[in-house]
């Protein structure tokens, strides 16, 4: 008989669009404050938890022990253990089933789970041609040779190696890939823009009725997601240009696509002795969780789509159909990976063909679905984004009462995809 | 946040200076610290009339370690300094008994030290049964306030009015006016309460397992607030709004306690404040209604925004709150103490600030209204009114208003944030179980509203 791990708590600071208000903060700054925020909502000063797993997609040279160096500088004992994991966009949703499977296996009885990115604060590389050549005169022993080794050096190899969000692999962007995706599942423009729309309404009117009062920790004087626009409308985004795709039938754009976001959640899960111990909630627990890969490469499948292949997995083996659900989480890197995925499950030829099914997996009903807002609202810090929707996801099952299940779907750059079940 | 005038009153050339020009001599006030001595010399104690407080004047100066004189056998004016003077008027009978208080009172204050101590123990005025005996009563009011604007180098003068069958609550608030925590308390009357006063002073966590909650604990005051009730032993609940929530974290951390990120304005605000007390904490053993904001302007070109705003938030969320709070099966604990901040506005009146100082003067009737109702329950309610207190707003302010407004108290300085956080610590300690019903001024005898 195995425990299963209980969300307690989470906390993560305004998400803020690329090189506004968090421009000067990094990884480690984002990530140490968010800790705080979830050590003072739950009365953590000084104590040691378990263990704190977390990551981040962009990382400096200098963030190689980025998790400890934040628990460190936290307000957690310092005696606190620490590692980083990095699965890309699944990262804060991999961290948390790190630290749940260790809770179940009884070898923590407390953790918490995070992740934190900056595209503001992004790492520029010395460029490949010049760090041979000073490797080299770092190595060379006589003059003669090191004059010789910095002859070797021209301007070219002075210009920055930049960050870019492409695929290694296919030196496509990740919207590329989705656009391509969105073309084979004919997702309509229309479609996109109103889940964009949805996702703002919604998110906003839960920052209004107080939901994230107890999630959100400002910072930096920013005390909501910069990317939220209330007041959007289909109509406003009917009006923009698509970014993504080529020419006739591109769908996807800037409304349509989470942007470049800096920003960093935590998630606290424990036994529920732990929690009973210290008077704190049992908000969800961590059921089960499932990751698949896709061969985008190769295969003829979308970048995105892997999470499509780990929900039947999943599903099966907690015996529960994808319609056993109170409450759906689709991460929306953009708007039309939530419906590509969703008409995937929904398609006969797709769940027989390629998930082996004999029946496909059905419809999801929308009034379910990231009831709070999504990613298209609030941003997309890549590792952040996991404990965003696993805090939030496990308060809104708390919300509904006992024995309510919910469903998390993260897709991750590198084809791959990451699924959980909670329930109250 | 320094104060440069008392640091140059103080230092060699500027203490010439000022003596030389008659200019007002702030001293450092002696603020208390942990493990400081209730006093750090010995006390002056008399009486006017046949006192019935020696005993307890006695008894507290004993288990703190302080060396009581009587007069009888002080060796005359030349004598060494004390740090405090305590007398017992409890045996007044006749306006002409207090030519006793000035025997005793007249050569005591002449051996006053730096930051010290003046306490009267009187009986209520309102309690006496004739006319006569009321005057001699009431006539130490004005003997102590005037007393209080004598003293010189930091000394205090206050005011205990203790009715018949409220000795054992004497203990608590003559520490608190001898002790360095009501550094900043002067001129100033309290009038006790019959009451279950449990033994003893608290040691140096007096407020050990009780959770606190204070509203507006981000910054300013209410930081304060939560540092000196988590020193004294509390856990913290600290409360402001959700904008407010970084430095509300930083607050909570400090202290060990919990950051509760909540619009006291907001609809559900009580609601979620209990079921938070409740689930989290098991009810709450303190309330500090710190939470206040500011919209000044002049009456006639006021609008309702600025009006309500300021009135909900100071106000009726203090109402609000309580009375959830009240209503609630298990929110308060047996023997609660909510500490409600008032203003000297409230009591003096300001100009530009009619919305706040309705809303500072409401409090004061809310905690006069509900103390009958808290002591049936054990508990307390009582309000405190801070004076020009040094903070960041006022650090914003031009130089001569603020200068002027620091200097125009019988203590020539402002406040600190941590004197009225001392105060309120007081007011919650187990020890204040006689004191309810009070509006405690924390304004070095300010000469507004006086």
């Amino acid at each position: 008989m195995t425990r299963k791990a209980a969300i307690v708590g989470g906390n993560r600071i305004p998400f803020a669009r690329s090189n506004k208000k968090y421009a000067r903060a990094s990884n480690q700054d984002m990530l140490t404050a968010t800790i705080d925020g979830l050590v003072a909502r739950h009365g953590l000063a000084g104590e040691q938890v378990g263990e704190v797993v977390a990551g981040a997609v962009l990382k400096h040279a200098r963030d190689f022990n980025l998790t400890r160096e934040a628990v460190l500088g936290s307000q957690l004992s310092p005696t606190t253990p620490a590692y980083d994991v990095q699965q890309a966009c699944g990262t804060g949703l991999e961290a948390a089933v790190l630290v749940a499977n260790k809770i179940a296996l009884g070898q923590i009885e407390s953790g918490i789970a995070g992740g934190t990115d900056t595209t503001s604060d992004a790492p520029l590389a010395v460029n490949d041609d010049l760090r041979h050549v000073l490797i080299a005169l770092n190595n060379a022993k006589t003059l003669p040779d090191r004059l010789k080794l910095l002859g070797r050096i021209r301007p070219g190899q002075l210009v920055p190696d930049q960050p870019r969000n492409v695929e290694p692999r296919t030196g496509l962007s990740m919207g590329e890939h989705a656009a391509q995706t969105a073309k084979v599942w004919e997702i309509s423009r229309e479609s996109q823009d109103e889940l964009a729309v949805a996702s703002h309404h919604a998110l906003a009117a839960a920052y209004d009725r107080g939901f994230f009062d107890d999630l959100v920790t400002p910072f930096l004087g920013l005390t909501r997601d910069d990317n939220l626009r209330p007041d959007s409308t289909v109509e406003k985004l009917a009006s923009l240009k698509p970014v993504f795709g080529k020419g006739e039938g591109a769908t996807m754009t800037a409304a349509n696509s989470t942007p470049l976001t800096d920003g960093a959640s935590a998630v606290l899960l424990a036994i529920d002795e732990w929690a009973a111990e210290r008077h704190l909630p049992v908000w969800a627990h961590l059921v089960d969780a499932q990751t698949a890969a896709v061969d985008y490469v190769h295969g003829g499948e979308g970048l995105l789509m892997a999470p499509a292949y780990a929900m039947p997995v999943m599903l099966a083996r907690n015996g529960l159909t994808l319609q056993d659900f109170d409450r759906y989480e689709i991460h929306e890197a953009f708007a039309s990976t939530v419906l590509s995925t969703m008409k995937a499950w929904e398609d006969p030829a797709f769940c027989k063909e390629k998930l082996g099914l004999d029946a496909p997996l059905g419809s999801i009903d929308r009034a379910k679905l990231n009831v709070n807002g999504s990613s298209l609202a609030a941003g997309h810090p890549f590792a952040a984004t996991g404990g965003r929707i696993v805090a939030s996801l496990a308060k809104m099952l708390h919300e509904l009462g006992p024995g309510k299940r919910g469903l998390i779907s993260i897709c991750a750059a590198g084809g791959q995809g990451v699924v959980a079940i909670l329930e109250s | 946040m320094s104060d440069w005038y008392r640091d140059f009153a103080n230092s060699g050339v500027g203490s010439t200076i000022t003596k030389q020009l008659g200019l007002p001599r702030p001293v450092r006030l002696r603020r208390y610290t942990p493990g400081q001595p209730l006093l750090d010399g010995p006390a002056l104690v008399g009486s006017a009339g046949e006192g019935r407080l020696r005993a307890e004047i006695e008894s507290v100066l004993k288990e703190d370690g302080v060396t009581a004189l009587s007069p009888v056998t002080a060796d005359g004016a030349t004598a060494a300094k004390v740090a405090a003077v305590v007398l017992d008027a409890t045996g007044l009978t006749t306006p002409a008994d207090l030519a006793a208080a000035h025997d005793f009172l007249a050569p005591a204050v002449k051996r006053l030290g730096t930051n010290g101590r003046v306490v009267v123990l009187g009986e209520v005025p309102g309690d006496a049964p004739t006319p006569t005996l009321a005057a001699a009563r009431q006539a130490l009011d004005g003997l102590v306030r005037s007393l209080a604007k004598e003293l010189r180098a930091g000394a205090t003068a206050n005011l205990v009015y203790v009715p018949a069958g409220a000795e054992a609550a004497v203990p608590g608030p003559l520490r608190f006016f001898l002790s360095g925590r009501s550094a900043y308390v002067d001129g100033q009357t309290v009038t006790l309460s019959a009451a279950d006063v449990p033994s003893g002073d608290g040691g140096a966590t007096p407020l050990a397992g009780k959770v606190a909650v204070v509203t507006g604990a981000a910054r300013g005051i209410g930081a304060s607030i939560a540092e000196v009730l988590g020193r004294d032993g509390a856990h913290v609940v600290a409360v402001d709004v959700p904008a407010a929530g970084q430095a509300l974290a930083q607050v909570a951390n400090r202290v060990g306690g919990t950051a509760l990120q909540l619009d006291i304005t907001a609809p559900d605000a009580a609601q979620r404040l209990v079921e938070h007390l409740v689930e989290r904490h098991g009810g709450a053993d303190v309330v500090v209604h710190n939470a206040g904001i500011t919209r000044d302007k002049l009456l006639v070109n006021m609008d309702a925004a600025r009006w309500n705003s300021v009135l909900a938030v100071n106000l009726q969320a203090q109402l609000d709150l309580t009375q959830a709070l009240l209503d609630a099966e298990g929110a308060l604990k047996p023997g609660a103490r909510v500490v409600a901040v008032s203003s000297q506005s409230g009591i003096a009146g300001n100009r530009g600030q009619t919305n706040y100082s309705a809303s500072k003067a409401g409090v004061i009737g809310m905690v006069r209204s509900w103390a009958p109702t808290f002591a049936e329950r054990g508990a307390t309610i009582n309000a405190v009114a801070p004076g020009f207190i040094v903070t960041e707003m006022t650090a914003k302010m031009p130089f001569g208003t603020r200068e002027v407004g620091a200097r125009l108290n019988s203590l020539n300085q402002g406040g600190l944030p941590v004197d009225v956080a001392e105060a309120i610590a007081w007011l919650a300690q187990p020890a204040s179980a006689g004191v309810n019903g009070q509006v405690l001024r924390v304004c070095g005898q300010n000469l507004l509203g006086a």
